[in-house]
């Protein structure tokens, strides 16, 4: 015996450790554990090996087969681990390179910002009706309380069909058409395109949108319209947003008043959204004038309501920062794929 | 209304500082647009005295000035300023002065300068540098420097001087309210608000020593009102010994912070007094009032009257005239004529305060295309009352001022004369229109301050009301509410909602529109908004056919201009401009699609409006593109069995390249329960044929690839492929339902095949064929490619098809598919004449 097992399993990891390759590996195999090999060797020369030692002997050599062994098969493991690895790596790729262009598309501004509005009302009760565009002067002015002389029957604020019909200066009309066609309680908001003879320009178009509002039944107070607008400014605006309410004049309400917004851009200290003074009109509003009741067939004296309406390109624009009405109507499709 | 705050002072203690005057006024009704100081920010001001002034050598209108500012020139010396103003060569007169260093409105800084090369130590002012607008301005300095009073003090504060550190307030006045366009309006409105009292002029004219001359108003003039019932009262008065001159100094600048320009004392103390008290005031010269007669009536149809502007003008029968004996002298309440106003040498004037119906006076002046600051007011609602008021105020200002001599007495005919009835507000009534509790005394005090008589009944139910006159806006008990509230005021009011069990609900047509915009944009089209009106040659552009319901236009009386003239009858038109738009502007693609209302005139009153959708895009994609957006689109909404039809007489599409979308007459499969919605047969404005195909079908609509020509029409020069979809039959065929088919368990045995076919065989012929003849086995049949070229004749076509066999019991057999294979390919080429392709 010229070798000890102990000397074998030491130049085995010596020459384990150098091993880089699937082949380096094989050969160490063959080398020790092959049918020729060291190891297979040593176990063969196990009857030459003086009884008494013998047993010791096999058990070492035993062990140095089997360590050898493990070395190997881990070795290996170790290999292909490393050479996966190796293999992810090298698909790696460019991370910021942009993303495919899937399709996708846009709702129109308008209509975003209707929906927002239906949807709050919705959640407080509102059914959602409509009217046509072309409407009749009736329901357009003379239901509506509008004195039969007043300016905005000119030819020159209202576009006319007939002498009879008109495109609706407002969505107000659909409050008649509500009251004329069903019972209390109603509640009801109406959005639609609206009409005036107004050259374009930054802030007029003579095309563009509206939401109306209507609740009539037994009991509504000016608080209650008071409460309805406050609790939509903040569901629209956010919960910061204040309101307040300035006296005005519709025909067909009375009391009328606009509604203010505390400025949701600077929260009411003043910039120039507000033009400083912190408030921003938003809409119009008060309770249904009696007159516009009785057109309905209603007891004036049982029943009470609120109406209010507020433009829609308005509140698109300051919510959006969109500083010409125009914009709306030219459907650059950069503009409205900012709306995404 | 412009409203100087020392002017609105002589009606009402103001002891609040302007910011919060100014808010709570906002509060309480009176807008506010906006409030200035014309002191603010202004420095350097003085009195000075133009010594001499003369021509620079070489410059066609620059002076050089000596100008003496006494004690505010540093070294004692006149100052030298160089002035562009040709009125500054009067040596003598007072002017104001900006020394170097002043600072003018808008934060112009004055410094010592060299113009046309000589030394500018100053600037003598303009009004307008002082902040008035131009209309405000006389005629006089408005082109030149603000000649000053001769009695100003020279070397004095030109701001303190002048009353320059005046506030003015520009209410928004609202239509109801013509009592506002007047000085003692808003102060009327102030009192109320602060608890002040209001102070009016009443009856100063018949302090003795105001009339100096002798006679009675009768003995000048007589009035003979012909038309009572456009013409309720009319007063009149005569002023004597006038001498025509400027109107002093803080008539002037009233007027000029008022907005309104100075002209001559009589006429300044016509528009002082309107601006005043909110009365219109005429004056004419009693020489050219013939017979001294004034007769209200209406003129002759086609008269023809010069006004005061020097224009002649055309009146028809229902116009009313101020005439004298023999002819016309005004257009009552609108303007008067050139023969009768006020001239240099007027030495005696009848003062007119009439009172003129506002719907004859809007009409007249409508129709004229003549407004005055008197007919703006006479059309929204003057008070009669007023008028005696304001013709006594207008003799005050004149004696006052030295400008007449005031003749006692005045012409009053006042046939429109009426009582006033008291109004009875009912407490509780108006408590709960408010949702307050307003007490009775507190809502009868609130009333007290607008000026009305309130008188609180004993049982404290109710309030009889008498407003002021001028507030012809209160009618009804519920205008008081609003009274009541907003001197109580609105932030005072509750912040409630209203308790009911309204459930929200919104129409089917609202929520599959909302169903569809989503599909749309889901597969990558975006949504535009197009004007309802346009022009009339948008049909033309597509190619519509003549004849079409397309060209049966809904027609505006009054457009903008051609461009909006028309009610669009279809959306393709827009949807194709806006496609150009983008085009132009070198956008690469475009997937558009619009939802909108389309316009035909109907039998009954107003027009049928009928929702389209038109759906388009270029950059990429084909006819077949589109097709899968509307296939999808028809899934979303529950449609099955549509047909596309190549249909080549649209006239908009490419003849080859359009299909219309049919659905199943009623009765056949496809139809839904929906119908009661848009079930008339469809109007789709895009083709000849409307509503029905011949076959009894449903037109949806059409799509394909748009006409060059067309495109043409449009700059575009690239494909455009576009549908346009009748939404309201879409929405009537719209089935929301989905029942659940069980999956089906047993595995399917497909069979691929390639067809022979010839180029006019279509892909639905030869589908109809399998599907007829499936055996129940046939589950789907779907083609998978089509092939043209060299392996092929010319005139066919190979049609590939993947078909799927199964069973809902059995997993099929060989056998059992092959016999139906068989059987489907042997019709397809009996039927069609396709046959299996030899590969």
């Amino acid at each position: 015996m010229d070798r000890r097992p102990e000397q074998i399993l030491d130049e085995a990891k010596d020459l384990l450790a150098e091993a880089k390759t699937e082949q380096d590996f094989e050969t160490a195999r063959i080398r020790y554990l092959g049918k020729n090999g060291e190891v297979t060797a040593l176990l063969k020369s196990m009857g030459a090996v003086p009884a008494e030692e013998r047993k010791e002997f096999g058990k070492a050599a035993n062990a140095v087969k089997q360590e050898i062994g493990e070395l190997i098969s881990g070795g290996k493991a170790a290999l292909a681990q490393s050479l996966r690895a190796s293999k992810l790596m090298s698909e790696r790729i460019d991370v910021t390179e942009p993303g495919a262009e899937l399709p996708f598309g846009t709702l129109h501004p308008i209509t975003q910002t209707i929906d927002e509005i239906s949807r709050i009302f919705m959640g407080l009760g509102y059914s959602i009706t409509e009217g046509p565009e072309v409407e009749t002067v009736f329901n357009n002015f003379d239901a509506l309380n509008a004195a039969p002389n007043h300016p905005s029957r000119d030819l020159t604020d209202t576009f006319y069909i007939t002498e009879d019909t008109l495109l609706r200066t407002q969505t107000s009309p659909v409050q008649i058409r509500t009251l004329t066609s069903s019972e209390p309680p109603i509640k009801v908001i109406s959005p639609g395109r609206c009409f005036r003879a107004d050259t374009p320009d930054s802030t007029h178009s003579p095309m563009f949108h509206q939401v109306e509002g209507l609740l009539v039944d037994e009991g509504v107070t000016m608080a209650d319209l008071k409460g309805t607008l406050d609790a939509f400014a903040k569901r629209m605006f956010g919960e910061d947003a204040r309101t307040k309410f300035r006296p005005h004049f519709f025909p067909f309400t009375e009391p009328s008043a606009e509604m203010d917004m505390s400025c949701f851009v600077c929260g009411g200290k003043g910039c120039r959204v507000c033009k400083g003074s912190g408030w921003i009109e938003i809409l119009g509003c008060g309770m249904v004038h009696p007159n516009v009741l009785k057109v309905g067939g209603l007891d004036t004296e049982r029943y009470t309501g609120f109406a209010f309406g507020m433009g829609v390109e308005r509140i698109a624009m300051l919510k959006h920062g969109i500083g010409d009405i125009r914009l709306f109507y030219e459907n650059d499709i950069r503009f409205i794929e900012q709306f995404a | 209304m412009l409203v100087p705050l020392s002017w609105l002072r002589e009606y009402v203690d103001i002891d609040v500082p302007v910011d919060e005057f100014a808010e709570r006024m906002v509060m309480s009704g009176s807008n506010i647009e906006t409030v200035k100081n014309y002191a603010e920010g202004v420095s350097g001001l003085v009195v000075g005295r133009v010594v001499s002034a003369e021509r620079i050598d070489g410059s066609d209108h620059l002076n050089v000035c000596k100008v003496d500012v006494g004690a505010a020139s540093e070294d004692g010396e006149p100052l030298q300023i160089v002035c562009g103003a040709d009125n500054v060569r009067r040596p003598g007169i007072l002017v104001v002065v900006a020394l170097p260093g002043a600072v003018l409105p808008g934060d112009f800084k004055i410094k010592k300068t060299k113009l046309f090369g000589t030394k500018s130590c100053g600037m003598i002012c303009s009004a307008q540098e002082l902040g008035f607008e131009e209309k405000a301005v006389s005629v006089e300095m408005r082109d030149g420097i603000w000649i000053l009073p001769s009695d100003f003090e020279v070397g004095s504060d030109a701001v303190k001087a002048i009353g320059l550190d005046e506030t003015v307030i520009d209410f928004e006045i609202t239509p109801n309210r013509p009592d506002c366009l007047s000085i003692t309006g808003i102060a009327r409105e102030a009192a109320a608000v602060f608890g002040k009292k209001l102070r009016e002029h009443k009856g100063e004219h018949k302090e003795p020593s105001l009339l100096c001359s002798s006679g009675a108003a009768s003995d000048y003039v007589d009035v003979v009102v012909e038309k009572a019932d456009l013409c309720p009262r009319y007063v009149a008065r005569v002023c004597t010994d006038i001498k025509i001159e400027a109107s002093p100094f803080w008539m002037q600048t009233r007027l000029m912070f008022a907005g309104v320009r100075p002209i001559s004392n009589i006429v300044d103390i016509t528009n002082y007094v309107m601006l005043e008290c909110g009365h219109p005031i005429h004056a004419f010269d009693i020489r050219q009032v013939e017979g001294g007669m004034i007769v209200v009536d209406t003129a002759k149809d086609g008269e023809v009257f010069t006004t005061l502007d020097g224009k002649e003008r055309e009146l028809s029968g229902d116009m009313l005239l101020i005439n004298d004996k023999a002819k016309p002298v005004a257009i009552a309440g609108v303007m008067g004529g050139l023969n009768s106003g006020i001239v240099d040498d007027t030495e005696t004037i009848i003062v007119e305060a009439a009172n003129f119906n506002a719907d004859s006076i809007r009409l007249t002046s409508k129709r004229l295309g003549l407004r005055s600051e008197a007919s703006l007011r006479f059309e929204k609602g003057v008070s009669p009352e007023l008028s005696e008021s304001a013709a006594d105020r207008v003799c005050a200002l004149a004696a006052e001022t030295g400008a007449g001599a005031v003749v006692s007495g005045s012409v009053d005919r006042y046939p429109g004369k009426r009582e006033t009835a008291p109004i009875i507000v009912r407490v509780d009534r108006m408590n709960a229109v408010l949702g307050t509790a307003i007490a009775a005394k507190e809502m009868t005090d609130i009333l007290r301050r607008l000026d009305m008589d309130a008188e609180l009944s004993p049982d404290g139910k109710t309030i009889s009301v008498v407003p002021p006159h001028v507030r012809v806006d209160l009618k009804d008990e519920i205008d008081f509410s609003e009274e009541i509230a907003r001197i109580y005021g609105y932030d005072e009011l509750g912040v409630t909602l209203h308790r009911d069990d309204a459930e929200a609900t919104a129409s089917s047509g609202w929520r599959l529109r909302s169903l569809v915009r989503t599909a749309l944009t889901g597969v990558g089209y975006s949504e535009i908004q197009t004007y309802s009106f346009v022009s009339p040659k948008g049909v033309d552009k597509i190619m519509l056919p003549q004849g079409s319901s397309g060209r049966r236009f809904v027609r505006l009386i009054n457009p903008l201009g051609e461009e909006n003239s028309v009610m669009r009858t279809v959306l393709l038109p827009n949807l194709l401009d806006v496609l150009s738009g983008n085009f132009s502007r070198g956008a690469a693609r475009a997937r558009l699609f619009e939802i909108g209302n389309t316009f035909r005139d109907a039998c009954g009153e107003l027009p049928e409006e009928r929702l389209s959708l038109s759906i388009g895009f270029y950059g990429g994609g084909d006819f077949y593109d589109l097709k899968g957006v509307v296939e999808i689109l028809l899934a979303k909404l529950g449609i099955r069995g549509a047909r596309y039809v190549l249909d080549a007489d649209t006239g908009s599409w490419h003849p080859g390249r359009c299909a219309r979308v049919d659905l199943p007459g009623a009765g056949a499969p496809g139809n839904s329960s929906h119908d009661t919605e848009g079930s008339s047969p469809g109007t789709l404005g895009v083709s000849g044929s409307d509503g029905e195909s011949a076959q009894g079908n449903h037109i949806i609509g059409y799509m394909g690839e748009v006409h060059s020509d067309a495109l043409q029409n449009y700059d575009i020069d690239v494909p455009v492929f576009a549908a346009e979809l009748d939404f309201e039959m879409l929405a009537g065929k719209a089935d929301m339902a989905r029942e659940y088919v069980p999956l089906r368990r047993y595995p399917a045995a497909t069979r691929d095949i390639a067809l022979l076919a010839d180029e006019d065989v279509t892909v639905y012929d030869i589908e109809v064929v399998a599907r007829s003849n499936g055996g129940g086995l046939l589950e789907d049949i779907t083609l998978f490619d089509v092939y043209r070229g060299e392996q092929i004749a010319a005139g066919k076509k190979s049609l590939a098809f993947n078909l799927v066999y199964r069973a809902d019991d059995r997993t099929l057999t060989d056998g059992e598919v092959g016999k139906v294979h068989e059987r489907i390919l042997e019709e397809i080429a009996k039927k069609t004449g396709a046959v299996l392709r030899e590969v």
